[in-house]
């Protein structure tokens, strides 16, 4: 068992599918919705968490984007400048799944992008904008400058 | 002060730095040395304890010379990347605070403002070497005839730059709590509604002046490790105030102490000297300050063994209380417990979060020890010392 969290973007020729019950009936994955917008007559943004072996949620993957979903691993949209970091560990209070968190004893600051749910509230916390201030629901949001 | 059995001096000290015998720790491992030798022990053999601490610092500031321009220039407003320097004093000089914001910053208006870049930012980008734009606006005179000057200038290119800061390094301070229903954006975090959560912002055991909590050997003239590179101890910071209730250890339970420093920024480092933007409150900087702190006697190995359990930060409403200027601390938790993510409050479980990076501390309590280590960092014996408050001793010297 292994868990993943994708961005699903569902462009307006397919909003309406039932693509995501295929995935629990034809594949027995495990999803969890994070975090969901629909912008009517654009696009539909999924924040979703997959549980499954891995095998089976490479299957589910290919089977979205068979169906015309852009399927986005979510550590490609969510990351952490470490040069701009300073471990203080602001961020680390209010990260509601413990993606960020201290390591101790030595005090510093951990990011596991597995356990990010993108919600945000680092980007607003940290003082050195180290924590990229995107929202997955802003179709404008840059993507990583060194990814192609 | 002849009651002790250990009695050494500045000079002494410095002579074994000199020769390179000098014996260093950590305020850190000083705290397993003590237990380990008792405090007579580890005063004959330690010399010197190095603290750090790196964390947000509003009263900061850069004091600069930006050059004559020619025709020369009576500057009476600058800015540097928009943001706006002090120009009341002479000619050419400005002092550029860190919690100056940008002139068209939108400030608080669509709230939480973001407060993206400000007079620590300038400062952090002077000292990685990069380029500013230096805008100075005179009415004119008959010796200063100019009346605007512009120029692209890096750090290197100013007279003279130093960072002076009237208050840093603050002896303790609150752990910040919000019991409205509301979330609120401080100077200590985010701040989740009915105490979700908690905040904290000293080095705790690292940290300066918890580590001499009476000021014996910190005051004017004390070298220290300032933002990378050396500055100096000018006297007590602004809001100094030594008279703050204390534990049995002589530990001071709130915000008491502080510190007024000086340092040449042209040899400091981004590294630590952090532009810093507060959502909803403002723009800031980090600085990293070390102070050297020599054991003179059994009472400063006492004191600089000091330990996170032994120090009480006072937990402050910032919901109501803070804001209002009114109420009493809430309570008392140890840095122990901050350190370890979770405190109990009125019965709950109330995570809690640092805003001074405690690893940062230590490298740079680490990096001074080297320094005194390796002969190139004398201590400076303090010219005067700092407002104190009496103190009976520890039981256990007695």
């Amino acid at each position: 068992m292994t868990s993943k969290n994708v961005l699903l973007i569902f462009k307006s020729n397919i909003m309406y599918k039932p693509v995501i019950y295929r995935l629990a009936r034809d594949f027995e994955l495990v999803f969890n919705i994070l975090e969901a917008k629909i912008l009517p007559r654009k696009e539909g943004r999924i924040l979703l968490e997959l549980r499954g072996s891995e095998d089976i949620i490479a299957e589910g993957i290919r089977f979205l984007e068979q169906n015309r979903v852009v399927v986005e691993p979510l550590s490609d949209k969510v990351w952490r400048e470490d040069e701009k970091c300073v471990n203080c560990g602001a961020c680390t209070g209010l990260c509601p799944t413990d993606a960020l968190s201290m390591k101790r004893p030595e005090m510093t600051v951990s990011f596991d992008v597995e356990k990010c749910v993108a919600c945000g509230m680092c980007g607003l916390v940290c003082p050195f904008g180290a924590m990229r201030d995107i929202t997955l629901f802003d179709p404008f949001a840059e993507g990583r400058s060194d990814s192609k | 002060m002849g009651e002790f059995k250990i009695n050494k001096t500045f000079g002494e000290i410095n002579k074994k730095i000199q020769d390179g015998s000098v014996v260093v720790l950590t305020a850190e491992e000083m705290i397993g040395a003590t237990k380990e030798l008792g405090p007579i022990e580890a005063a004959h053999k330690v010399d010197v304890v190095t603290t750090g601490t790196f964390g947000i610092m509003c009263s900061s500031g850069a004091f600069l010379n930006f050059g004559h321009s020619k025709p020369r220039i009576k500057a009476n407003k600058v800015f540097i990347n928009g943001v706006e320097a002090y120009a009341g004093i002479a000619a050419v000089d400005c002092y550029l605070g860190a919690a100056q914001t940008r002139e068209d910053d939108p400030l608080n208006k669509v709230f939480p403002g973001r407060f993206r870049y400000g007079g620590g930012h300038v400062i952090e980008d002077l000292v990685s070497g990069k380029q500013v734009r230096l805008e100075a606006l005179a009415y004119g005179t008959d010796c200063y005839p100019n009346l605007r000057h512009e120029a692209d200038m890096a750090l290197r290119d100013f007279p003279d730059a130093w960072l002076l800061n009237p208050r840093n390094g603050y002896q303790n301070y609150n752990c910040a709590v919000n019991l409205s229903k509301k979330t609120i954006y401080t100077y200590m975090g985010v701040l989740r509604p009915d105490c979700t959560n908690a905040n904290y912002s000293t080095s705790g055991q690292l940290s300066p002046l918890l580590n001499d909590p009476f000021y014996r050997t910190i005051g004017l003239g004390t070298r220290i490790f300032l933002g990378g590179g050396v500055g100096y101890v000018i006297g007590n910071g602004t809001q100094h105030n030594p008279n703050v209730k204390r534990s049995e250890n002589g530990v001071v339970m709130g915000g008491a102490g502080t510190l007024s420093v000086k340092g040449d920024l042209k040899h400091m480092s981004p590294k630590y000297l952090r532009g810093a933007s507060l959502t909803g409150y403002g723009c800031s900087l980090n600085v990293g300050i070390g102070v050297p702190i020599p054991i003179l006697n059994e009472e400063m190995a006492m004191f600089t063994s000091v330990s996170d359990d032994d120090i009480l930060a006072p937990i402050v409403d910032y919901g109501l209380d803070y804001p209002q200027g009114t109420g009493a601390p809430l309570g008392y938790v140890s840095y122990a417990q901050l350190k370890t993510g979770e405190m109990d409050f009125n019965g709950q479980k109330v995570t809690t979060s640092p805003l001074a990076s405690y690893s940062t501390a230590l490298e740079i309590a680490v990096i001074l020890r080297d320094w005194i280590k390796s002969g190139r960092f004398l201590l400076g014996e303090p010219q005067d010392t700092l407002p104190s408050a009496p103190f009976s001793g520890f039981e256990m010297l007695k």
